[in-house]
């Protein structure tokens, strides 16, 4: 296991995504086990902040410096950066018809096992594995076999993303609006995924808009960004505080 | 063009050559005497040089076809050579050392055995090797059942009447420009014959017919499964192909008596030139089958190979209640062309087609589909199935449909479902993120689009034609 007493470290990030400045010097740090809210007005930048960490093609870091589990993480390729624990969940999972579920799910979990320097599971092992997944985030079995978000329900899809995220055992998980658009199970289903995976060599940064997510994951810290920066961070308190008075006192003091 | 043909075209064309028998090569050119001159190196009896004569005659007053959506310089079918023996040992590679390592290296990530390897990249090994053994085991148990699987050239002399009642019966002489051709001038290939009732006890691969590998250029081959009897035939192999013709045109027949049925399956990998698209083969191939009542014929290809592939196996269900079938891959990257599909002639009462199509182009490839059902007016309560899916990888390649749709009968149904995708960069990243790279993600796409498909392989030709999909792909990302 890492030793590092930081798992993500980003100090004056600047971001562009076709010519235009999205993020401007944000920074943050996210130590094990913490679990970081950041909420924030539509475009503001969150999605951009998750995109740039997990290196997507078109979202391009201009200036600053961000340090995953002790190393350089802007100078990794997207799929390293996975394979060394980063994972997202993403806004808007994309559906790859053809392939399964199963597949894409043992295939990456055998590239990051790959990566560790661990053995493959059998493919028996880890079908038990995938099924208890399931169950966890209350997915039919048969989610398995079905194409990667082919024809799911928004929620369907929100929660194949948590199951991915039990089975790749992420050190730092960045969930991206993950609870918009659940009814109040599948929010539930979300959360109780996500807390039985706490612990104290894992961190979650958490992109919401709603408070009533974080009744259920209880975070350390509450962010708001705005303009592209981190302009108020706080406990708890905070995002029922923003929930009462909204952004706009926020960001009047960000630019 | 191939070197052997440049180099041909810079000979001078000797007009009016004497054909001498004793030669082991004739020089560039096409006339009767050439075919003659085939025919008399192959010991033919005068029955099958005359059909040969009757095809170059219909040859001779045919166009070369223009409506297929490939390009390629024009083919100059006079600066062709039409025979040449097979090299001699010493001609050949001493060891895999010899071979150009490009070819090894993509053998390896085949995963094909060494011996494989010798034979494939044409080393001479003298003596025996590994495989003849099995090849003893296997023509046992074929002998055992009754089935006869050997080379057309053999079959001329052993089996004449089935050869005569058989050869053109399917694909007529003047079918096509190709197909005229290569009765004139066909240099071997495989024959089989399954008696009645008999079910072939293994599958039947060219991999294993005896003599050398090296069928030519014009390859021909006939199969005929007798009533009730049942055979799974697999062509080509994984492994790229290279030879020095650069033009091939083959013909396959297929003919499947009451109640028989045969699956044949292709993997066409020959050598699709380079990453500029020069020096690749041009594969103009006519394959047919006949059902008669009951009886079923299912194509199944993967198409990886070639510069130019032109190709259409057909089934023409003449009987009463018969079914064919095709499922086709054709993946095409770089500079590659392909125009390919399939034709169901629908004739007796009941027949049924089925047509998944999957088309994947890369790099600047073109990619098209050509497909015709035609409902004659005799085929009442016939029933089309057709799927055609077109897979798109970056954004300089292209994938075109041509359905041609036929019906005579008012009572014939048929249906047609087209797709055209992308591989995103959504879908892409999404991989990326869960720890895939490029590569292995637009191969495990990409075999997710051809799944239907692989499903209709033998089992071990599956995994391998998977395998060939992502060395075909390499590069086509990133
Ligand atoms: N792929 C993209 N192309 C163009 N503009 C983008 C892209 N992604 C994000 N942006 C722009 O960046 C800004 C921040 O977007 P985003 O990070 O999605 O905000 P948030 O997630 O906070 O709502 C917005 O102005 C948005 O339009
Ligand atoms: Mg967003």
């Amino acid at each position: 296991m890492f030793v590092s007493d930081t798992m993500l470290k980003i100090n004056d990030l600047c971001a562009k995504v076709e010519d235009k400045e999205i993020l401007r010097q944000l920074n943050l740090e996210v130590k094990p086990g913490e679990i970081h809210a950041i909420m924030g007005p539509n475009g503001a930048g969150k999605s951009t902040l998750g995109n740039v960490l997990s290196g997507r093609p078109g979202y391009e870091a201009t200036a600053g410096h961000v340090e995953f589990k002790g190393q350089d993480l802007l100078d990794m390729d997207p799929e390293i950066r996975a394979r060394e624990g980063l994972f997202l969940a993403f806004q808007y999972p994309v559906e790859i018809p053809g392939v399964s579920n199963m597949e894409l799910l043992k295939a990456s979990v055998d590239a990051r096992r790959a990566h560790a320097g661990l053995e493959e599971y059998s493919a028996i092992e880890f079908m038990k594995m995938a099924r208890e997944a399931c169950k966890t985030v209350n997915l039919d079995q048969s989610f398995l076999k079905r194409g990667v978000n082919e024809g799911f329900s928004g929620g369907e899809k929100k929660r194949n993303e948590i199951m991915q995220m039990m089975l790749l055992e992420p050190s730092l998980c960045i969930l991206d609006e993950t609870d918009s658009g659940l009814d109040i199970d599948a929010l539930q289903v979300v959360a109780s995924g996500v807390n039985a995976m706490r612990s104290a060599d894992r961190s979650f940064i958490v992109v919401t808009h709603y408070q009533r997510l974080l009744d259920y994951i209880v975070p350390d810290y509450v962010h708001v960004l705005a303009n592209g920066r981190i302009v108020k961070s706080g406990d708890k308190s905070l995002a029922l505080e923003l929930e009462a008075k909204g952004y706009s006192w926020l960001e009047n003091e960000a630019v | 063009m191939s070197e052997q043909v440049e180099s041909l075209i810079r000979k001078e064309y000797s007009a009016g050559f004497h054909t001498n028998i004793e030669s082991e090569t004739l020089p560039p050119g096409l006339n009767e005497d050439v075919i003659r001159f085939i025919s008399a190196k192959k010991n033919e009896p005068q029955w099958m040089l005359d059909w040969r004569l009757k095809a170059f005659k219909i040859w001779q007053g045919m166009e070369e076809p223009e409506w297929a959506h490939v390009k390629y310089p024009k083919i100059d079918f006079q600066s062709i050579s039409y025979f040449s023996a097979p090299k001699s040992l010493a001609d050949r590679p001493k060891s895999l050392d010899e071979v150009d390592p490009d070819l090894i290296e993509t053998y390896n990530k085949l995963g094909i055995p060494l011996h494989e390897q010798e034979m494939l990249a044409g080393v001479a090994v003298d003596a025996v090797f590994d495989s003849v053994s099995v090849v003893t085991t296997f023509r046992g148990k074929l002998e055992e059942a009754g089935v006869i699987f050997c080379p057309i050239s053999e079959a001329v002399h052993k089996y004449p009447e089935l050869i005569k009642k058989y050869i053109g019966s399917v694909v007529p002489q003047r079918d096509n420009y190709y197909s005229a051709l290569n009765s004139a001038v066909f240099s071997d290939g495989s024959f089989v014959y399954i008696p009645k009732g008999v079910r072939c006890p293994m599958e039947l691969s060219t991999y294993f017919r005896i003599n050398e590998m090296n069928t030519g250029q014009f390859e021909r081959t006939l199969i005929i499964a007798d009533e009730g009897s049942h055979v799974s035939y697999l062509e080509g192999c994984t492994a790229p192909q290279r030879d020095e013709n650069q033009l091939h045109a083959a013909v396959v027949e297929l003919v499947a008596l009451d109640n028989a049925e045969i699956k044949y399956s292709t993997v066409q990998n020959w050598y699709p030139g380079d990453e500029q698209g020069k020096g690749g083969i041009y594969n103009f191939v006519t394959k047919r089958g006949i059902c008669h009542t009951r009886a079923k014929i299912s194509w199944t290809q993967v198409e990886t190979g070639s510069a130019v592939t032109w190709k259409y196996p057909s089934c023409i269900l003449k009987g009463d209640h018969s079914i064919g079938e095709f499922y086709s891959v054709a993946l095409t990257n770089n500079y590659q062309q392909a125009d390919t599909g399939t034709k169901m002639i629908h004739l007796g009462k009941h027949t049924k087609s089925t047509i998944i199509s999957k088309g994947i182009s890369a790099g600047k490839s073109q990619n098209a589909y050509r497909g015709l059902v035609r409902m004659g007016p005799t085929a009442e309560g016939a029933r089309n199935y057709t799927q055609c899916d077109s897979l798109l990888i970056g954004d300089r390649c292209g994938a075109h449909t041509f359905p041609y749709i036929e019906s005579a009968h008012p009572s014939a149904v048929v249906e047609h479902e087209a797709t055209t995708s992308k591989v995103s960069d959504d879908q892409l990243f999404l991989c990326q993120q869960r720890g895939l790279d490029a590569e292995k993600a637009v191969s495990m796409i990409v075999n997710g689009f051809c799944r239907e498909v692989f499903k209709q392989l033998p089992m071990e030709f599956a995994v391998e034609a998977g395998k060939l999909l992502e060395v075909s792909l390499e590069g086509s990302v990133g």
